[in-house]
C-alpha cells in the first residue's frame, strides 16, 4: 500500500510539473514570424540538427547556431552565403533564395530568443 | 513460433542493430577526420541518424527479447499470447526497415534522436501496446506483492509510451512555434525515454542477479525498492541538466542532477553487495555474466565521476554541447547499458557456449573495455579543447583543427571497439541462432517468493 501511495504521489507531481513545463516554465517573449515558421520546416526537412546545435540540442560536425545571427563574427549575410553555397564540411543543399531567407529568419528568431530571454 | 523463439528473434534483431550501429558509427567518426569520405552515397547526413537509431534499437530490441524470455519464468506460466508477440516482432522489424530505408533515401523528421518520419511512431505505439498487454497477461499472478523487477519493467513500458507521445508534441503549433518550449520538451521527452529504457534494463539485471546469486530476497529488499523509487524520480525530473543553456525557467534545472547521482551510487552499491553474495553462489556457473556485470559496475563508477563533474553549472555551461557530453552518453550506453544487456544474454545462453567461444567472448570483453576507455578519454580531451575554444570565442574551424588529433585517437579506438563487440556478438549469436532451446532456468528451485 505504501508503494502505491508513493507511486501516486510521484505521478501526480510529475503531471503537475509537466503541465507547468508546457506552459509558464517555457514562456517565450519573442514571437516566431510566418517566415521563421517556414524556415523551421526547412530546418527539419534538411535535417540541419544532425550537424548543428541549437540550445545544446544537435550534432557536433558543424558550429552551434544558437546565436549565429547576433554574433558579430558571423551575422545574417555570412549565414545566408554559407546556406546558399555550402562550405568545407557543409553540403550544398541547393536552397532557393526564399528557403535561405526563411532559414535565416528562423535562426534570427532563435538568436533573439537567446539574447533577450532572461534566465 | 514459440515464446522462446520470439525472445531469441528479438535478441538476434538487437545484435543485428548493434553490429550495424557500430559500423555506421565508425564511418561517421571517420567522416569527422575525412569530411569527403563517402560524401556522395553515405554522407554524415545519413550515417549519424543510422548510428543513433540503430543503437537505440539495439537496446530496445535486446531488452524486449530478454523480457520475453524472463516473464514466463517470473509468472511461472506460458506467455499470455505468442501471436501478439509474433505480431510485435514483425512490426518492430518493419519499423526498423522503414526507418533505415527512409534515412538512406534522405527522409528525415529533422528531430534529434527520433529522425524517422513521425507517422512511424503510430506503428511503434501499436506494437508497444501489444508488448504491454503480453507482459501484464503473463505476470498477472505475480502482480500482488510483486518483486522490484516487475515494478521496474511496468514503469519502463508505461513511460516509453508517455515519452514517445511527448516527443511528438512538436507537431502541435503551440509547442512548435515556441523554440524555448520545443527544445525544453524535446530534452524532457528524450531524457525520460532514456530513463524508461534504463528501467527495463535494470529490471532484467535485477532478475538475473537474483537468479545467479540464488538469493530470492534481492527483488524484495528495501534497498532495491529505494533504488527503484529513486530511479523513477530520476526518470521524471532529472532531464533538467540538459537545459542549462536553454532560457527556460531556472527552476527546471535545479534538483535534477542530485537525483541522478544518488541513483547511480545506489545501483553501484547493490551490484557490489550482490558480488559479495555471488561468490558463495553460482559465480563459476555464470562466469561470463558475472564478468559483464563487473564491467558495468566499473563503468557506472567512471560515469558517476564524470556526471558529478559536469553537473556543476559553470562547468556544464561550457561542456554541454561538446564531446564531453558525447563521452558521457557513450560511457553510459556502451559501458553500462550494453554491458548489462550482454550480462543478461550471457546468463541465458552461457550454458550453450563452448569453452573456446567463452574465451573469445572474454577476449572481446577485454578489448571492449580497453578500447572504450581510450575512446572515452579521447572524447573527453576533445570536449575540453572545444570548451576552451568556446570560452575564448575561437573560430569554429580553428577549434575543429585543434580537436582533430583527439578525434583520430577516438577513431582508432573505435576500430578496436568494433572488433571487441564483433568478438562478443558473433560468438553469442552462433549459439543463439542454433535451433536448440536455451538452457531453462530452474524456476521452481529458485522460486522467487517471500518465505
Amino acid at each position: 500500500m505504501k508503494k502505491i501511495f508513493v507511486i501516486i504521489t510521484l505521478f501526480s507531481a510529475y503531471t503537475l510539473y509537466s503541465s507547468w513545463v508546457y506552459s509558464y516554465g517555457t514562456d517565450c517573449n519573442v514571437q516566431m514570424s510566418a517566415e521563421a515558421i517556414r524556415g523551421k520546416a526547412t530546418w527539419h526537412a534538411k535535417n540541419c540538427q544532425n550537424c548543428h546545435q541549437v540550445f545544446g540540442l544537435g550534432g557536433y560536425m558543424g558550429p552551434d547556431l544558437t546565436t549565429v545571427i547576433t554574433d558579430k563574427q558571423r551575422g545574417a549575410a555570412y549565414t545566408k552565403g554559407i546556406l546558399m553555397s555550402g562550405g568545407n564540411r557543409m553540403p550544398n543543399f541547393h536552397l532557393s533564395e526564399a528557403e535561405a531567407n526563411e532559414l535565416v529568419s528562423y535562426l534570427d528568431y532563435i538568436s533573439q530568443t537567446a539574447t533577450s530571454q532572461s534566465n | 513460433m514459440e515464446a522462446e523463439t520470439v525472445a531469441k528473434r528479438f535478441i538476434i534483431l538487437g545484435f543485428s542493430c548493434l553490429l550495424l550501429s557500430i559500423s555506421f558509427g565508425l564511418i561517421a567518426s571517420l567522416q569527422y577526420i575525412f569530411p569527403g569520405l563517402l560524401a556522395d552515397r553515405l554522407s554524415f547526413q545519413h550515417t549519424r541518424p543510422l548510428h543513433v537509431f540503430l543503437a537505440v534499437n539495439w537496446i530496445f530490441s535486446c531488452v524486449t527479447g530478454i523480457v520475453y524470455h524472463y516473464i514466463p519464468r517470473v509468472g511461472q506460466r506460458f506467455l499470455y499470447s505468442v501471436t501478439l508477440a509474433r505480431v510485435h516482432f514483425f512490426l518492430s522489424l518493419a519499423t526498423i526497415l522503414i526507418a533505415i530505408g527512409g534515412f538512406l533515401t534522405g527522409h528525415f523528421s529533422g528531430r534529434e534522436y527520433l529522425e524517422f518520419p513521425p507517422w512511424v511512431t503510430v506503428i511503434i505505439v501499436a506494437y508497444w501496446l501489444l508488448f504491454f498487454t503480453n507482459f501484464i497477461g503473463t505476470v498477472k499472478p505475480r502482480l500482488k506483492g510483486a518483486p522490484v523487477y516487475i515494478w521496474s519493467w511496468c514503469t519502463g513500458l508505461a513511460f516509453f509510451l508517455i515519452t514517445i507521445t511527448e516527443a511528438h508534441l512538436w507537431l502541435l503549433p503551440y509547442f512548435n512555434h515556441n523554440i524555448i518550449r520545443d527544445v525544453t520538451v524535446q530534452w524532457k521527452a528524450n531524457g525520460s525515454m532514456v530513463g524508461a529504457w534504463n528501467m527495463l534494463i535494470y529490471g532484467t539485471a535485477m532478475f538475473a542477479m537474483e537468479q545467479i546469486s540464488g538469493n530470492n530476497k534481492i527483488g524484495y529488499q528495501k534497498t532495491s525498492f529505494a533504488f527503484y523509487f529513486l530511479g523513477l524520480t530520476n526518470l521524471m525530473f532529472n532531464w533538467g541538466h540538459h537545459t542549462y543553456i536553454v532560457p527556460a525557467s531556472p527552476a527546471i534545472k535545479q534538483v535534477s542532477y542530485i537525483i541522478s547521482m544518488t541513483e547511480l551510487i545506489l545501483f553501484a552499491n547493490i551490484i557490489m553487495k550482490w558480488k559479495k553474495g555471488l561468490l558463495k553462489a553460482h559465480a563459476d556457473e555464470y562466469m561470463l555474466s558475472t564478468r559483464f556485470f563487473k564491467s558495468a559496475d566499473r563503468w557506472i563508477l567512471l560515469n558517476l565521476g564524470l556526471a558529478i563533474a559536469i553537473s556543476i553549472p559553470y562547468v556544464n555551461l561550457y561542456t554541454h554541447g561538446t564531446q564531453v557530453t558525447v563521452a558521457h552518453a557513450m560511457g553510459t550506453t556502451i559501458g553500462i547499458n550494453t554491458m548489462l544487456l550482454l550480462a543478461s544474454v550471457a546468463y541465458i545462453f552461457e550454458g550453450m557456449l563452448k569453452p573456446v567461444a567463452k574465451k573469445y567472448v572474454l577476449a572481446g570483453l577485454t578489448t571492449m573495455n580497453i578500447s572504450l576507455l581510450v575512446f572515452w578519454l579521447s572524447l573527453l580531451a576533445a570536449g575540453v579543447v572545444r570548451s576552451i575554444g568556446q570560452y575564448e570565442h575561437t573560430y569554429f574551424a580553428k577549434v575543429s583543427a585543434n580537436i582533430l588529433p583527439y578525434l583520430r585517437v577516438f577513431s582508432v579506438a573505435g576500430v578496436f571497439l568494433v572488433t571487441g563487440v564483433c568478438l562478443v556478438a558473433f560468438n553469442m549469436l552462433a549459439v543463439i541462432v542454433k535451433k536448440q532451446k536455451a538452457v531453462p532456468l530452474p524456476v521452481k528451485e529458485r522460486k522467487t517468493t517471500l518465505q
